[in-house]
């Protein structure tokens, strides 16, 4: 509890005092952009984002200097007399009602065209079926048939529990761990097959910019190519509400060479079905995905 | 017109009213009805407020210290609910009854009876619904959206909040005939249409909107309880439903709702930027058109909700460029109020104060939806706290800041009484600082990658989160400063004149101060009817 507490103390002098030497220790107050992330579509959205984003700062320096000049210019208080003759102009409301067209179709040509890209998930390179479990993922490569399920790591989970009196700083990524990462491959398309045996679930790692519902009864595609070079492990979370625990399913996905993948891919086929006990007990097999009646707590 | 033989009638019961429990429990005039409605609103704010609070404060830092996660995604799901249906739409219908009749020129509402079975359908639906609280499993937490198959997981409390939201659609869908017919057949001889104030005019395009959405998401949530009790499987697979078909459902009824918590706004801001500029209302005709284009396009952009769901190409094409255009009407709201204040005389009171911050912030919110509209980018946005930020933009500084300057306007209208302006500036400088505070920041979380409804955090979200933490207590409690403002006024407030705003016009301010208890009885004279297109 004391530990909690001068944390709340260290933050709230970070916070009074704005000293930088405070915010050194908290990289958060400089997390403020979307990530620009490690594949193609990542970057063509960040890019997108960014375009749309400084159009809208534009419009907001005009719409925004417009009010703050009329307030500033036209005060009671400084005597000004109100010109109650202009009520209408048929020529302005023509200027604002085109012009705003005019930035929506440019902002409208690179959006159309990136979501072309975005769903066409034809040749892929590697299938990988994910589903969503109250509250964990499975994962299935299905031309390697390896398949294990991946949960949150046994730290974060002590840590989370309600006052539990550990010091969630304390733990190394914190709730976004997990026991058993997703390996890929970089310089891959790899397609994810989505669906869920319960409710539904959202798959999602910033840095691959996509985000899909898992859904039960519904086969979704989704796609990525890591780029090379890109190796590393990249972290992400269930984002669509999913009951209690919804918080507390990440998502690891550890990006390796092609060499490094092949390694993983004969390890798993050659050990012993590893993923059988965190697969046992109430979660079903795979083939009857979609066919589970939710259910009744 | 029919209403004059109506007005004379009115007459016989000359402020004739019955006292205590009965004028309440029987009320059939519009100002009663209307107070109710708004007292009513304010206990569910500040209950909704006390939900986000507790959301506010288990989020202050990472790690579980207050409630289980089970509790948490109640009080989310329940904020939501309140606030909806029991906050800002009953604000609004309560400010429609006080106003409408004033500003058309009617005695009272068409429907007085109706009016009094429509407000009193919402403590019982609202009993019903906070009941849940002590069922056991707990009140609804499978947010205000209510998707299967995890909604259909719920405990007890699944058919109270089913039933309970039936009884909030009746209540909105006879409030909205009652605003229909008082506007279409009760406004004073003489006054067309177009020479209404923009709050009726936005009023009576929300009605519409309320009476063809209510019954459509009555359909969803009485199929979700078939699908419960009755062996239906209209949203479970295996059964051959499909769980997404909800959400279509769900948020065709949904993005008509969101404009239905913002049009009567506008229709506020339309009347006091014109009063405090001390200059009419720019491109009045516009600004109609451009209510009745947003309610149109209302209902056919309803799938940007769930971009991520897995619709085919065209289907995310079409509602990404339906969406965008929705920016355009609402670029003419915008332009039409900077060019009333354009060349006007400009004073700050309470209630302006309220609609600038409104129009600053609400502009704020048009930009992150701009954003949001973008498909591709969206992947990015769904479902994270941009999305929070982006619709706590629209909907506080939104609809409940022009709901607060509404209040400040007319309250000397209402009462009589003058609220004290200090007061009043306090709890706007502090509301609008905490809101800030509050929310900008749930844009940062949502782009660094924090999901919305979690209970808990990765460290690297510390920071941000307890800074808008902080703001949701100062907002919060601010809030105080708004019921001691309306308290203060009510009880001891200076004496207000006819017309205590300068620039006002309409023939709510014809009216004598305060308004008698049956508004028009001899319908006003066609000389002070408001000019065609004003």
């Amino acid at each position: 509890m004391s530990t909690k507490f001068r944390n709340v103390l260290r933050s709230l002098a970070a916070l009074t005092l704005g000293t930088t030497t405070s915010l050194t220790a908290h990289a958060g107050f400089g997390d403020l952009n979307m990530t620009r992330g490690v594949t193609e579509i990542s970057e063509n959205i960040y890019s997108l984002h960014m375009t749309i984003f400084w159009w809208c700062v534009a419009i907001a320096f005009f719409v925004f200097g417009w009010m703050i000049w009329s307030l500033v210019a036209f005060r009671h208080s400084q005597g000004a007399k109100p010109d109650t003759q202009m009520t209408h102009s048929t020529k302005a409301e023509i200027i604002w009602t085109v012009i705003p067209v005019v930035i929506l179709v440019i902002m409208a040509v690179p959006a159309a065209r990136s979501l072309i890209a975005i769903e066409d998930t034809s040749n892929s390179e590697l299938s990988i079926k994910v589903t969503g479990y109250q509250w964990k993922w499975q994962y299935d490569y299905l031309d390697e048939k390896v398949s294990f399920f991946s949960t949150l790591d046994r730290t974060s989970n002590e840590t989370r529990q309600l006052q539990s009196g550990k010091d969630p700083r304390a733990v190394e990524n914190y709730l976004l761990d997990v026991d058993k990462p997703l390996v890929v491959p970089e310089d891959t398309k790899v397609r994810l097959l989505l669906t869920s045996q319960d409710v539904i679930h959202a798959w999602w790692v910033p840095a691959f910019g996509l985000k899909k519902d898992a859904i039960p009864g519904t086969v979704n595609e989704m796609w990525f190519k890591v780029k090379t070079g890109k190796t590393g492990v990249y972290r992400g979370q269930c984002v669509e509400l999913c009951g209690r625990d919804h918080g507390f399913m990440p998502i690891v996905v550890k990006v390796v060479t092609k060499d490094e993948f092949k390694a993983f891919v004969a390890a798993q086929k050659s050990a012993p079905p590893a993923s059988a006990p965190a697969a046992s007990g109430a979660a079903p097999t795979v083939a009857s995905a979609g066919a589970g009646t939710p259910p009744r707590g | 017109m029919a209403n004059t033989a109506h007005a004379d009638h009115a007459h016989d019961h000359h402020d004739h009213k019955p006292h205590g429990l009965k004028r309440w429990l029987y009320a059939t005039n519009h100002k009663d009805i209307g107070t109710m409605y708004l007292v009513f609103a304010c206990i569910m704010f500040f209950g909704g407020g006390a939900m986000a609070l507790v959301i506010r404060a288990e989020l202050f830092q990472p790690g579980l210290q207050f409630v289980d996660p089970s509790f948490f995604n109640s009080m989310t799901t329940m904020h939501a609910l309140l606030m909806i249906f029991g906050g800002v739409m009953p604000a609004w219908t309560g400010l429609a009854n006080w106003m409408v009749p004033m500003q058309v020129g009617a005695p009272d509402m068409a429907l007085p009876r109706l009016n009094n079975f429509s407000f009193w359908l919402l403590p019982f639906a609202f009993t019903l619904l906070l009941g849940t609280l002590f069922v056991p499993g707990g009140a609804p937490a499978g947010g205000w959206t209510l998707y299967p198959p995890l909604v259909l997981q719920g405990g007890d409390s699944f058919p109270f909040t089913i039933f309970a939201i039936h009884l909030m659609g009746i209540s909105s869908i006879l409030g909205a005939i009652n605003v229909v017919v008082t506007i279409l057949n009760m406004r004073a001889p003489g006054m067309g249409l177009l020479q209404m104030p923009l709050f009726c005019w936005t009023w009576l395009i929300t009605a519409y909107l309320l009476i063809a959405v209510m019954p459509v998401l009555a359909g969803a949530v009485t199929m979700l309880l078939t699908d419960h009790f009755f062996g239906t499987t209209f949203f479970t697979a295996s059964g051959g439903g499909d769980p997404v078909m909800f959400q279509h459902i769900f948020w065709f009824f949904g993005h008509p709702e969101v404009y239905i918590l913002i049009l009567p706004a506008f229709g506020v801001v339309s009347e006091i930027i014109p009063t405090f500029s001390r200059k009419p209302l720019f491109g009045y005709e516009s600004m109609v058109y451009a209510t009745a284009s947003i309610a149109f396009l209302s209902f056919i952009v309803w799938a940007h909700h769930m971009f991520t769901v897995g619709m085919p190409l065209a289907g995310q094409l079409f509602f990404m460029l339906s969406t965008m255009l929705i920016a355009i009407p609402t670029g003419v709201k915008v332009f039409n109020w900077c060019a009333t204040m354009w060349k006007g005389s400009i004073s700050f009171e309470t209630p302006m104060l309220f609609a600038l911050a409104f129009l600053f912030l609400f502009t704020i919110g048009g930009f992150s939806g701009l954003m949001l509209a973008i498909a591709p980018a969206d992947f990015q946005y769904h479902d994270t706290y941009f999305v929070v930020a982006h619709f706590h933009y629209v909907l506080v500084p939104g609809a409940v800041f022009s709901i607060m300057a509404g209040v400040y306007y007319w309250l000397p209208k209402w009462c009589g009484r003058m609220y004290n302006e200090r007061l009043g500036k306090a709890h706007f400088w502090l509301s609008v600082i905490g809101v800030n505070v509050l929310f900008f920041p749930q844009h940062f979380l949502g782009l660094a990658g924090m999901p919305r409804r979690i209970p808990d955090y990765s460290t690297q979200f510390a920071d941000w989160n307890m800074v808008s933490s902080i703001g949701a207590f100062i907002f919060g409690f601010s809030q105080l400063l708004f019921v001691a403002a309306i308290w203060n006024a009510v009880r001891s407030g200076e004496k207000a004149p006819q017309r205590p705003w300068e620039g006002a016009t309409g023939l709510d301010w014809e009216l004598p101060t305060p308004a008698p208890y049956h508004s028009w009885e001899t319908p006003p004279a066609a000389n002070i009817l408001p000019k065609p297109g004003h």
